[in-house]
């Protein structure tokens, strides 16, 4: 397992480094979030009814920004030739690189995501519930995610071949996301909510299996 | 070796490389055993990259068989064979050792040895330096390093002298020598003559047929 968390570990701090794009995807999130306020107006009662859907499409969108570089930067300067060639199984080296983009994309958004919850006036009972389904759901967008980056690998400027392979299967992250987020701030029947956590936390766990196994069959295609 | 997984015989037989529908070698058989050393001479183009791809499992094979056997059945490639190509495998970001006690981490080596892997190449004085600062030689050395550091027992080298000046090149042939005195085995395309002893070179320049060395 030391080769495992050696790769998160090396993939943590490369994106923190100066020009890793660790932060892009919070900056993404801030931006993007920051403007909808200004396109919909003050209408109060409105953004509420909007803003657990907003800051799903753009948790999307922003764990998109990175993901073209997950295994482009390793393809460029030669990394992934030797992480293939490697002991390790492929599928844990994906699911080590998915781990990283989750830890240095995934979290600081779910962090940040209450925050920008208050520009949309989110309120304030609506925050841990949002937070939840976002800590549940996140993994899967990096997993799922990294299965389009090991596709478009060998592809110039492939970010948006990977937004067109991935976006389909980010839909019931994001239904069930959303579903779950709002339970708490409009009337719903029966336990929607939950339900919904539910179901999001097995479209994670299955990402979990169909991340790693879809990705390393993608590389080795790839290198080849 | 310190390590108990030895090479027995690299044993090509019948080998060819398509690619993009050109035939670049076929019918390549040669056989490489412990202390031996096989040296891919030929023109650009020839297939000397593809086959030490082709070796490291990297590359798809279109005809032919590649058996690397080891001391050991349960022994695959990747056990077996570092492969050292083109590209230097060097983060940038990572200062010189971080680059090094990554793969030393990753291939399970204890990192007292990174140290003197870095010296074998005199970069044991810039070991805190960014990668992205070092010149192109620095940065080959530093990948060559991986040699000196993971142990294997076939190398798998891609030009390795390009960009090195004449110590570090004096260096590997050391490192190189070393390492076939010990057992192991080095497949290398090169256009230097490295003054290595017993070395048998491969001519890939037949045009798609290759010499039984």
């Amino acid at each position: 397992m030391s080769a495992f968390w050696a790769l998160v570990q090396r993939d943590v701090r490369l994106a923190t480094r100066v020009g890793g794009g660790g932060g892009m995807a919070v900056f993404f999130f801030l931006i993007v979030l920051s403007i909808v306020p200004f396109g919909i107006g003050p209408d109060l009662n409105l953004l509420t009814r909007i803003a657990p859907g907003m800051l799903w499409v753009a948790l999307l969108l922003s764990a998109l920004l990175t993901l073209d570089r997950l295994f482009q930067a390793d393809q460029e300067d030669g990394t992934l030739d030797l992480l293939v060639m490697a002991p390790q199984p492929l599928e844990l080296t994906v699911l080590a690189k998915a781990i990283s983009h989750w830890l240095t994309t995934g979290l600081p958004l779910v962090v940040a995501a209450p925050l920008l919850g208050l520009m949309l006036n989110l309120p304030l009972d609506g925050m841990l519930p949002l937070m939840g389904a976002m800590l549940v759901g996140s993994p899967a967008l990096s997993l799922l995610g990294a299965v389009g980056a090991a596709l478009a690998v060998g592809v110039r400027r492939g970010g948006l071949l990977i937004s067109l392979l991935v976006l389909p299967f980010y839909v019931p992250v994001l239904i069930f996301g959303v579903s779950a987020s709002r339970a708490a701030l409009v009337a719903v029947p029966g336990d929607l909510g939950g339900q919904s956590l539910l179901l999001l936390g097995a479209v994670s766990l299955a990402s979990l299996v169909v991340g790693p196994v879809g990705g390393a069959a993608a590389l080795r295609v790839a290198v080849k | 070796m310190t390590t108990s997984e030895a090479l027995n015989t690299l044993t090509v037989t019948g080998l060819a490389c398509v690619r993009g529908e050109r035939e670049v070698f076929r019918d390549l058989s040669f056989r490489v055993g412990a202390g031996e050393m096989l040296t891919l001479v030929g023109p650009n183009g020839s297939g000397k990259s593809s086959l030490l791809r082709q070796i490291a499992g990297l590359l798809d094979i279109t005809a032919g068989e590649i058996l690397v056997e080891g001391s050991r059945d349960d022994l695959s490639v990747a056990d077996l064979a570092l492969y050292a190509g083109h590209l230097d495998a060097v983060k940038s970001p990572l200062s010189v050792i971080e680059n090094l006690g990554f793969w030393a981490q990753f291939y399970g080596v204890p990192s007292e040895k990174i140290a003197a892997a870095l010296e074998i190449f005199g970069l044991g004085h810039l070991g805190h330096l960014p990668a992205g600062v070092l010149s192109a030689g620095q940065k080959r050395r530093l990948g060559l390093a991986r040699l000196a550091l993971i142990d294997r027992p076939l190398w798998l080298l891609d030009e390795p002298t390009v960009s090195l000046d004449t110590a570090s090149i004096a260096a590997l042939v050391d490192l190189m020598q070393g390492h076939l005195q010990q057992g192991g085995a080095i497949v290398a395309a090169t256009h230097v003559d490295l003054g290595l002893d017993g070395v048998r070179p491969l001519d890939m320049g037949h045009h798609g047929r290759g010499e039984h060395g």
